[in-house]
């Protein structure tokens, strides 16, 4: 009996040992968890960077929103905006938008102007797959952001706010959507109203097995 | 370079000029002894120093950048406007940096690290500007996920399409820079902020708007790739990476980050990178990346014989971890359960592999991904039916490759 209590014993500080080992073991090798956070709380600030000036913000702010928000001082028309786009656009557009070898730029609704009945709207979808200006783009101020941002491709930035707003009011008037005789600014531009504003819609995918 | 020439002669090196090859790798660098037992280098191509018996000569010193094997030549195959990955000729999930795919929309802009500024403003507390130094010095945080062109789909009638053509605007690389939500804390992000515009310095200045929850939860304003800086391609010296979504809202050479209530509209997320739906509708902002996977090995050009054939490709999702792969080995009647490459990660390429014994009767084998949200890879049909049968971005259809009785693979649509 006595001999059994001291086996019992003996087993009892033996696990105890391989337990304290384990434990240990644990403290010494998983370090997953310690790691996982930081060492530190962070601070509310890190005090990097600096403020930016307004003067630098103003340079690069550069957007237009499609409330007109950004939109420059200045206008311009149909005809000046013709003659811009003969010299730096035509090239890459096409003589009349439609050309390419780049992306296509004028597609007019419907060729009559008009939209009437289910064989019109069948012309409708299918023009609109053409990603024209008039067919595809919500949004006319787009069209000036984009021009004045990135356009011509080999001179990108180059043309002064004049001659974008007159290349904008050439482009809805070729896609039948900016009356020749009336000069185009911040005020005007954000009411065009494009064909295909409507037919956007936000992404409607959820997380599972659905196929959309 | 003449040295080599040298009338004290070099030790022992020849320089087998039969073995030339046209366009030859980079030059690497010989070590070469003179008589004097004075060591110089002399600019020696890969090419230049094979030789009949590599045993028989000294091999190329150690070097200050590592090369290529003038054996291999996996490329880019680049068009105006993108360069797709050679996906057939890589192993593992890490895309080799200069592999990595290229999308850009007005070239690859060289900018000047010390001269690279990123502005934070409009619906923050504090308009801030961080230089690269600054970004570096806050928390970084490293992560390995995949990068993808949401117009990544080609078909062809004629099967002559590599996995690179229909699908080579996928690469993985692992991303390290300091995550945007550390940046949105120190500049004080406006609660009401719900879009951020995120702008390049290239040439074409792009932009997207993107969701502010995503700036929180997992963007990174990355500066490295690979254990190195960015490459410019990749928009060196810093990027905007959203995990799991379309490459075209991870803005390059990223230059302003401006918080606002509303999406900007800007011609990228508009009259670019949205898609017909079917109705008439256009869906936008239609960011993340669906489960997709590709068969490489076997894939065309590949010609395979009868016998053991280990089946490789590649798996991904842009809502999370892939879960199971299934491969078909006969037209899509049945399908086994692939085996997955651990570590399988979230947001990231897994590689796969399905062992098959080809009787050497002509079939169609296939892949296709299932993702932890249940998603499962759609057919082509499935996908056009789904979308009024329009195609364009966001097109993920399962690939099939026709093997014939001579044992070449061509593509086939599903």
């Amino acid at each position: 009996m006595r001999e059994n209590t001291i086996r019992y014993g003996i087993w009892s500080i033996l696990a105890m040992l391989l337990l304290v080992a384990a434990v240990k073991r644990e403290n010494h090798f998983d370090n997953t968890k310690k790691n996982a956070g930081d060492t530190l709380d962070w601070p509310k600030s890190f005090g990097f960077g600096r403020k930016a000036s307004a003067i630098q913000i103003a340079a690069w702010d550069i957007d237009i929103s499609p409330d007109g928000k950004g939109l420059p001082a200045g206008e311009g028309n149909v005809l000046q905006g013709r003659e811009i786009y003969a010299l730096k656009c035509a090239a890459c557009h096409g003589a009349t938008g439609t050309e390419g070898p780049n992306d296509r730029l004028v597609a007019a609704p419907d060729s009559t102007g008009k939209s009437t009945g289910a064989a019109s709207d069948a012309r409708r979808t299918d023009v609109r797959r053409i990603k024209a200006i008039g067919t595809y783009w919500p949004y006319a101020t787009t069209v000036f952001d984009y021009i004045r941002r990135a356009m011509p491709f080999n001179q990108p930035g180059s043309l002064t706010d004049q001659e974008v707003y007159s290349l904008t009011a050439f482009l809805l008037n070729a896609n039948g959507l900016w009356d020749e005789k009336v000069t185009l600014n911040a005020k005007n531009l954000p009411k065009v109203k494009m064909p295909a504003r409507n037919n956007f819609v936000p992404d409607d995918r959820t997380d599972g097995p659905e196929i959309r | 370079m003449d040295k080599r020439d040298d009338k004290n002669g070099s030790a022992g090196i020849k320089i087998s000029r039969r073995n030339l090859l046209a366009g030859a790798a980079a030059a690497t660098v010989v070590l070469v002894q003179t008589a004097q037992g004075k060591a110089f280098q002399a600019a020696l191509t890969q090419a230049e120093s094979i030789t009949d018996d590599p045993a028989k000569v000294p091999g190329v010193p150690p070097g200050t950048l590592g090369t290529r094997s003038a054996f291999e030549k996996p490329v880019k195959t680049p068009s105006d406007t993108s360069s797709r990955t050679p996906l057939q000729d890589l192993y593992g999930t890490i895309t080799p940096s200069d592999l990595h795919y290229e999308r850009h929309h007005g070239g690859v802009p060289a900018i000047d690290p010390s001269k690279y500024e990123l502005v934070i403003h409009g619906m923050v507390d504090k308009p801030m500007v961080f230089t690269l130094a600054d970004l570096k010095r806050f928390p970084s945080v490293s992560r390995t996920a995949f990068l993808e062109c949401s117009g990544n789909y080609r078909g062809s009638n004629d099967g002559k399409l590599r996995p690179q053509e229909i699908c080579g605007l996928v690469s993985q690389s692992e991303w390290t820079g300091v995550k945007l939500s550390t940046l949105f804390r120190e500049v004080g992000v406006n609660p009401k902020a719900s879009w951020f515009l995120a702008e390049g310095g290239d040439a074409a200045v792009m932009t997207r708007s993107v969701p502010v929850r995503k700036g929180f939860d997992d963007a990174i304003i990355a500066y490295a790739q690979n254990g190195e800086a960015v490459r410019p391609e990749q928009g060196y010296p810093a990027r905007l990476f959203l995990p799991g979504w379309e490459g075209n809202a991870s803005v390059k050479w990223l230059r302003r980050i401006e918080l606002s209530d509303a999406p900007f509209m800007t011609r990228e997320e508009t009259s670019k990178y949205t898609e017909t739906v079917g109705g008439g509708k256009i869906r936008q902002f239609s960011f993340t990346m669906d489960a997709r996977s590709v068969i490489t090995y076997p894939s065309y050009p590949a010609k395979v014989e009868a016998g053991w054939i280990e089946i490789r490709g590649i798996a991904w999702s842009g809502r999370g971890k892939i879960v199971r792969v299934e491969v078909s080995t006969d037209a899509g009647k049945s399908w086994k359960t692939a085996a997955l490459q651990e570590p399988v990660l979230d947001k990231a390429i897994t590689a796969f592999r399905h062992l098959w014994q080809w009787d050497g009767r002509p079939t169609e084998i296939m892949s296709r991904a299932v993702d932890e949200t249940g998603y499962v890879q759609p057919f082509l049909k499935q996908l056009l039916a789904a979308r009024g049968g329009n195609m364009g971005y966001h097109f993920n259809p399962v690939t099939a490759w026709y093997v014939q009785k001579d044992g070449q693979v061509l593509f086939k649509a599903t």
